[in-house]
């Protein structure tokens, strides 16, 4: 009987030759992801790491990202805690206030690898599925452990087989992909599970295949996966990894399933996912000239080069609504180099957009970009629950760069094939 | 002993506000904040023993903790769901919070049911009716059985230093 991802990806990791779902299994993670939570962190464990230091100093990679730059005095001092904790147990792979939002900072720096296990203290760290890597969120004080220890227990998980045949329709995106997956199996649809994407890969980016890895947490998945074919090596290859450096891992022909599930991309449309739930997802078609107040373009979901250059396309020469505001935030410096040096963020910002710094700004609510009460925002974000951005009496609604942009244009919801054509 | 009720999918957010993540990290800064965005009465009310009852995909989706530091510090019993998510189900191992995954109790319990566990036998009593729950595997048991994953930890690292 042959094996699923993950079921090799555990075997291999835990010295075995085979294991089972349900089975669980100690590994030692490739890495160890953690950001502005690194100063409770290491607060749980001062005493411990003063007594046996941190097991594997080459493990953990510590990215500020989530309230950059600080918001307050205690924001401040949990960057500064951190900082100071990064030079004192010689942690090599840290990066500052600035660089970028964890998930797309990792990848960017070529910490991602094929066939390897990455566990972070955030529940997106799922994302790096996107290049073949078994990648899990845990809490606070597994991380904590995890710095003392270096190894951890993993359950084999269940996998659940998605195959996604044909092409996408045009102004149809990724996002409308993972949401109208979400919206189909819903936010426990893959409680417990793995989800492998087989099918027609090859029609989809990395940074496609970042999105809809991104949200599997969002169907309650343990880690959402691509195969890495030629697409995935050339991406690291221009990273300067060379493929000698992984061993990209992917499920046998005759892996034994769950669930298996066939979506055709050509079938799918626009869509939006409703307040206050990811998996209340409807067509953009049903539900135009809807109202909103702030646009927001960016996050770990939506913030990479490709976002910005769809939205600077449909927003060239042209302005978003007067009374709304639209709040573009890359996901990493580079990203933002890389749209200033093609004059995408001059195109957005005579649009209308203001720009946020590399980071997390307006997602959780903690800074930046917050909501009244009875606004409504549309978000490229990947969670619209109640209080998300800052008020429980306000409403997100999450979609692609695509609906967004053109959205933007007329201050209300508009499908986005209709363009941007005032 | 109340049991404090509660639908499918209750999200991180409405068991503990995203925007506190970064201000608050200690039991006492978390417990006037435990449900803000879902139930204003449950941080003035909840009592030391009290359950929670629920439905299924409980505690999705961030990977935050603070509200399982939270309901330990109020001393919330057990957490009864029809399901967890992972990430939920993991940090309440790493506390020493009971959570009992458990469809049935939830779907006969009714308002005033006296509801007794039993976490070594794998049952609950809600009301005449007696149902079992899966238990968590040895190796799994003994971190919630040490108080959680940090006492489990420190004591493993102290018997390898002194091998």
């Amino acid at each position: 009987m042959g094996k699923t991802f993950a079921e090799k990806v555990l075997a291999i990791k835990s010295g075995q030759s085979e294991v089972v779902p349900g089975q669980i299994v100690i590994v030692q993670p490739d890495h160890l992801l953690t950001h502005d939570n690194t100063a409770a962190i290491v607060g749980k464990i001062g005493g411990d790491l003063e007594e046996y230091g941190v097991a594997r100093p080459e493990m953990p990679v510590i990215i500020l990202d989530h309230v950059v730059p600080a918001a307050s005095e205690k924001t401040a001092q949990n960057h500064k805690t951190t900082r100071e904790f990064v030079a004192k147990h010689n942690i090599p792979n840290f990066f500052d206030v600035g660089t970028g939002i964890c998930h797309q900072v990792l990848v960017e720096k070529g910490l991602a690898l094929p066939g390897s296990i990455i566990v972070g203290s955030d529940s997106h760290t799922c994302s790096y599925g996107a290049l073949g890597v078994f990648s899990t969120g845990i809490d606070r004080t597994e991380a904590a452990a995890l710095l003392l220890r270096g190894e951890t227990w993993l359950r084999v998980p269940e996998t659940i087989k998605i195959t996604l045949k044909g092409k996408l329709n045009p102004m149809v995106s990724a996002k409308d992909i993972i949401l109208s997956i979400i919206g189909d199996i819903r936010a426990d649809g893959a409680g417990y599970c793995a989800v492998e994407f087989h099918g027609n890969i090859e029609s989809l980016s990395i940074d496609d295949r970042l999105t809809i890895a991104n949200m599997g947490v969002e169907m309650g998945a343990k880690v959402a996966v691509f195969p890495v074919d030629q697409k995935a090596r050339d991406y690291l290859s221009s990273l300067g990894i060379e493929e000698s450096a992984y061993q990209a891992v992917w499920a046998d022909e005759d892996a034994s399933y769950l669930k298996e599930l066939v979506f055709d991309l050509g079938d799918i449309e626009p869509v939006v996912a409703f307040p206050h739930t990811v998996d209340n997802v409807k067509p953009v078609s049903t539900a135009e000239g809807l109202e909103f107040q702030q646009f927001f373009l960016g996050t770990c979901t939506n913030g990479r080069l490709s976002d910005f250059e769809i939205a600077a396309e449909i927003l060239d020469g042209k302005k978003i609504a007067g009374g709304v505001r639209l709040i573009i935030l890359p996901a990493s410096k580079e990203i933002f180099e890389a749209a200033l040096e093609k004059d995408i963020i001059t195109k957005l910002s005579r649009a209308g957009a203001m720009i946020l710094p590399p980071g997390c700004g307006p997602c959780l609510g903690a800074h930046q970009g917050a909501l009244a009460p009875g606004e409504k925002c549309l978000s490229t974000a990947n969670r619209n629950f109640k209080g998300r951005m800052g008020c429980k009496e306000a409403e997100i609604y999450l979609s692609s760069p695509q609906t967004v942009a053109v959205s933007a244009i007329y201050g209300k919801l508009t499908d986005p094939r209709k363009g941007g054509n005032q | 002993m109340k049991v404090w009720k509660y639908e499918d999918d209750i999200n991180t957010d409405m068991l503990f506000p995203g925007k506190y993540t970064y201000s608050c990290s200690t039991a006492e800064e978390i417990k006037p904040h435990l449900l803000e965005d879902l139930d204003l009465e449950f941080s003035g009310g909840v009592k030391t023993g009290d359950l929670i009852f629920a439905g299924k995909n409980f505690g999705c989706v961030s990977s935050r903790e603070q509200p399982v530091l939270g309901f330990k510090a109020v001393g919330i019993q057990a957490i009864v769901a029809k399901s967890f998510a992972r990430i939920f189900y993991r940090a309440a191992i790493n506390q020493g919070l009971l959570l009992v995954e458990c469809p049935d109790a939830v779907n006969v319990f009714q308002e005033g049911d006296d509801v007794k566990l039993d976490a070594e036998a794998g049952q609950i009593q809600v009301g005449s009716k007696i149902l079992t729950f899966p238990k968590l595997p040895p190796g799994i048991l003994a971190i919630r059985e040490a108080g959680g994953l940090l006492p489990y930890t420190r004591a493993a690292l102290k018997k390898q230093k002194s091998k």
